[in-house]
C-alpha cells in the first residue's frame, strides 16, 4: 500500500521555502503570507493523515522512487526473504502524533513571529525548511534517511539561532553547530555499525535481521559487538541532539541567544524530534528482546537520564535569566522522557509497565512541547512588552500584564505537574510505568523531579505575583505602560498554550489511548506498529 | 592478531582519522581549526563506510552482467553525507566570519575574555 500523502507532507514545506524566497523578489512582505498559506495547507494534510491513522486504523507506507523500489525478494546463500529496497516513509500511531504536533506548533509560532520577528523572506524560507525536515524525521522509516533529516533540521536551526540581533547569537549558534554535528556524526557511526552487521537500513528490516529472521543469519544478532556498540553510538548521538546532561552544553546558549520566536519553535520541536527518533529506534528497531540480552546498556542510558533530571532542575533553579531557567528545565524534562523510553523496554517491565511508559513518553513529549513553547512565548512577550529578561525584573509584572503572567503561571504549574494539566498526566504515566516495572530508584527521581521543578517555578511565580515592583521599576513603568511592542498574536500564543495544557490534561487519557497499537507492538517486540 | 590488522589496515587509518579529528575539535583554540577538525572527523566516518563497501576482487559497481562488485549502497550514503558535510562547513564558516568581523579574533580564549568584558 503506497500513500503519497506522506511524501507530500515533507515536500510541501521544502518547496514552499523556495516559493517564499521567490515571492519575496516580487513583493517585499510576501514571505509571511506564503509561509502562512503553506503551513495552513500542511496542517490540513496532517489532519487528513492523522484521520487515516487513528480513525481509519491504517499503517501508511510510501516508498520513494516508484516501481524500481519497494519490497523485493532477496536470496543469499540459497535462503530467501523480503527486504525493502529504497527509502520508506511510515505513518503509524507513533509518528502521527508527532506530525500533528509539528504542524500545529509551526502555525502557532508563525502567528507569534508576525509581530515579534525576525522578519524577512529568508527567515520564512529557513523556517519552512526546518518544518519540512522535522516532518521528515517524524515520518522516515530508514536509519540513514533519519540522519539526513536530522541534519536538515540541524542546519536550519543553526541558521535560525544566528538570526538574533547581536553577534552573541552567532557564537551560540557555532557552539550548537559543533556539538550538534558531532552528535549527528556519532549517530551515523552507530548506523554504520548496525548496517555492517545486518546489511539493512530500513528500520523494519534491521529489526527483523537483529532478531535473526532472514535465513542466512545464525539466530539473533543481539549479542554481536557491532550491534551493541551501534546502539551505544546511536544513543549518545541522539542524546546529544536532545540535550541530555552532560551533552546539553549547546542548549542553554542556543535557547537564550536566539530571537524569541525562534526559541519558541526550537524549544518545542528540535529536541522533541530527536527524542522521538530515539524512542522509535529503541522500541521498534532494537526492541525489548535486545535489551533482555543487554540489560546493562539500557541501564546506563537510564542512569544518564535520571542524572539529567536532577542536575537539569538544579541548574535551572540557579539561573537568573528567565530564558536560561526554561532552557535548563528542558534538560530535566528530556531526561524524564528518556527515562520513560528506557522503562518501556526494560527487561523488568511487564506489559502494564510498558503500556504506561509508552503513554507517558508520548503524553510528556507533546505536553512538554506545548508547555515549553508557551512559556518561551510568554517570556518573549514580557521581554518585548516590558523589557524584562531577568528574574528580578519580573517583580510585580502580574498586575501590569495579567494575561501573559497568568498563562505563565498556569504553564509553570503544569510543568511542575499540578493536576489537571498535561504535565501532571505525563509524569503520572511515567511514574506508574516505573512503579509497575519496580524500578524504585527511577520512581524516586520522577517524584523528586516534581519538587525540583517547583524550585524554579516557585521563584518565578513569587517574583511575578508577590514581589512589589517599586524598587525595580521606579519611573519607567509609566512610560512602558503603553507596551506597543506586544501584539495580540504574541500574547495569544502564550494564552492558547496555557488553555491547551489544561485541556490536554483532561484529554490525557484519550490522547494516551491513541498509542495503544504502539505499546502492544513494543510489548511483543514487533518491528512495526500494526493498527 | 597481526594478520587481522595487516588485512584491515584501512580500519586503523579510519580510526586514526576519527580520533585526530575529535582531538583537534576539542583541543584547538582556533575556531577555524575546530571546523577543520570536524571535517576530518566526518571524513573518517565517510571512509569507514567506503571501506565497508570493499569486496575482495570486486570491481566498481557499474553492473555489467555477472561478477563480483563492491557494494554500491555505502557509496551512495557517503555521497549524501558529503553534501550534508559541505553545507555544514559552509554555515560554520559563515558564522565564523560574522564572529571575526565583530570581535576581530578567532581564538576561543580571547573571545571568552572579550565577551566577559562587555
Amino acid at each position: 500500500m503506497s500513500d503519497s500523502l506522506l511524501g507530500l507532507v515533507i515536500v510541501l514545506p521544502l518547496l514552499g521555502s523556495a516559493v517564499s524566497l521567490g515571492a519575496g523578489l516580487i513583493r517585499n512582505h510576501a514571505g509571511w503570507w506564503v509561509a502562512a498559506a503553506i503551513l495552513a495547507v500542511e496542517a490540513a494534510l496532517t489532519a487528513r493523515l492523522a484521520y487515516a491513522i487513528y480513525v481509519g486504523g491504517d499503517r501508511l507506507v510510501h516508498i520513494l522512487g516508484g516501481e524500481t523500489f519497494g519490497r523485493k525478494e532477496i536470496t543469499v546463500d540459497g535462503g530467501t526473504t523480503n527486504f525493502t529496497v529504497g527509502i520508506e516513509l511510515v505513518g503509524d500511531a507513533l509518528s502521527g502524533l508527532v506530525v500533528v504536533l509539528i504542524a500545529a506548533v509551526a502555525l502557532g509560532v508563525l502567528a507569534y513571529s508576525r509581530h515579534a520577528g525576525p522578519r524577512g523572506n529568508i527567515f520564512y524560507a529557513v523556517y519552512l525548511i526546518m518544518t519540512g525536515g522535522l516532518m521528515g524525521v517524524a515520518l522516515t522509516g530508514d536509519l540513514f534517511n533519519l540522519f539526513v533529516f536530522l541534519e536538515i533540521v540541524g542546519l536550519a536551526t543553526y541558521a535560525l539561532v544566528s538570526t538574533g540581533r547581536g553577534v552573541e547569537s552567532a557564537v551560540a549558534s557555532l557552539k550548537y553547530l559543533v556539538v550538534g554535528t558531532t552528535g549527528a556524526s556519532i549517530y551515523l557511526i552507530g548506523v554504520g555499525y548496525v548496517f555492517l552487521e545486518t546489511g539493512a537500513l530500513n528500520m523494519v528490516d534491521v529489526s527483523r535481521s537483529l532478531a535473526g529472521e532472514p535465513p542466512w543469519f545464525d539466530g539473533a544478532l543481539y549479542s554481536e559487538p557491532l550491534v551493541v556498540a551501534g546502539f551505544g553510538f546511536i544513543a549518545v548521538g541522539l542524546a546529544t541532539k536532545s540535550a541530555i546532561f552532560p551533552l546539553h552544553t549547546w542548549q542553554p546558549d542556543a535557547y537564550s541567544e536566539a530571537p524569541d520566536a525562534v526559541t519558541v519553535y526550537i524549544s518545542a520541536l528540535a529536541s522533541t524530534s530527536s527524542a522521538y527518533a530515539f524512542a522509535r529506534i529503541t522500541w521498534m528497531v532494537f526492541t525489548p528482546d535486545f535489551f533482555a540480552v543487554n540489560r546493562r546498556l539500557l541501564e546506563a542510558v537510564l542512569v544518564l537520564a535520571c542524572v539529567s533530571v536532577v542536575v537539569g532542575s538544579a541548574l535551572a533553579a540557579m539561573q537568573r535569566r528567565v530564558k536560561r531557567v526554561f532552557a535548563y528545565s528542558s534538560v530535566a524534562q528530556f531526561g524524564l522522557i528518556f527515562a520513560a523510553i528506557c522503562i518501556a523496554v526494560h527487561p523488568a517491565a511487564g506489559e502494564r509497565a510498558t503500556q504506561f511508559a509508552v503513554y507517558g513518553t508520548a503524553v510528556h513529549l507533546v505536553g512538554h512541547a506545548v508547555i515549553k513553547s508557551g512559556l518561551f512565548a510568554a517570556a518573549g512577550s514580557l521581554a518585548s512588552g516590558e523589557g524584562a529578561r531577568k528574574l528580578e525584573e519580573y517583580a510585580g509584572l502580574a498586575s501590569r500584564r495579567p494575561f501573559v503572567a497568568g498563562s505563565m503561571a498556569v504553564l509553570g504549574l503544569s510543568l511542575v505537574g499540578v493536576p489537571p494539566s498535561v504535565g501532571f498526566v505525563g509524569k503520572w504515566y511515567i511514574g506508574v510505568g516505573a512503579v509497575n516495572a519496580e524500578l524504585w530508584a527511577v520512581v524516586a527521581v520522577i517524584f523528586a523531579s516534581t519538587v525540583l521543578s517547583l524550585l524554579y517555578t516557585a521563584q518565578l511565580l513569587e517574583k511575578l505575583y508577590f514581589s512589589s515592583d517599586i524598587e525595580t521599576h521606579p519611573m519607567e513603568s509609566v512610560v512602558a505602560d503603553g507596551g506597543e511592542a506586544l501584539s495580540y498574536g504574541m500574547a495569544g500564543v502564550g494564552v492558547t498554550a496555557a488553555i491547551l495544557a489544561v485541556s490536554l490534561g483532561f484529554l490525557g487519557a484519550d490522547l494516551a489511548s491513541l498509542l495503544d497499537p504502539v505499546w502492544q507492538a513494543v510489548a511483543e517486540s514487533a518491528p512495526e506498529v500494526t493498527a | 592478531m597481526i594478520e587481522a590488522y595487516a588485512n584491515r589496515y584501512t580500519y586503523v587509518l579510519v580510526a586514526a582519522l576519527v580520533a585526530i579529528g575529535l582531538y583537534i575539535l576539542i583541543a584547538s583554540q582556533n575556531l577555524v581549526k575546530k571546523i577543520i577538525g570536524l571535517s576530518i572527523f566526518q571524513t573518517g566516518i565517510f571512509l569507514f563506510f567506503i571501506t565497508a563497501a570493499f569486496v575482495e576482487g570486486g570491481s566498481s559497481p557499474v553492473i555489467d552482467g555477472e561478477g563480483l562488485y563492491a557494494s554500491p549502497l555505502p557509496q551512495v550514503i557517503v555521497l549524501t553525507a558529503i553534501v550534508v558535510g559541505v553545507a555544514l562547513t559552509a554555515v560554520a564558516l559563515a558564522l565564523i566570519v560574522r564572529i571575526y568581523s565583530e570581535y576581530g579574533t578567532l581564538d576561543e580564549e580571547t573571545l571568552r575574555e572579550v565577551r566577559a568584558d562587555e
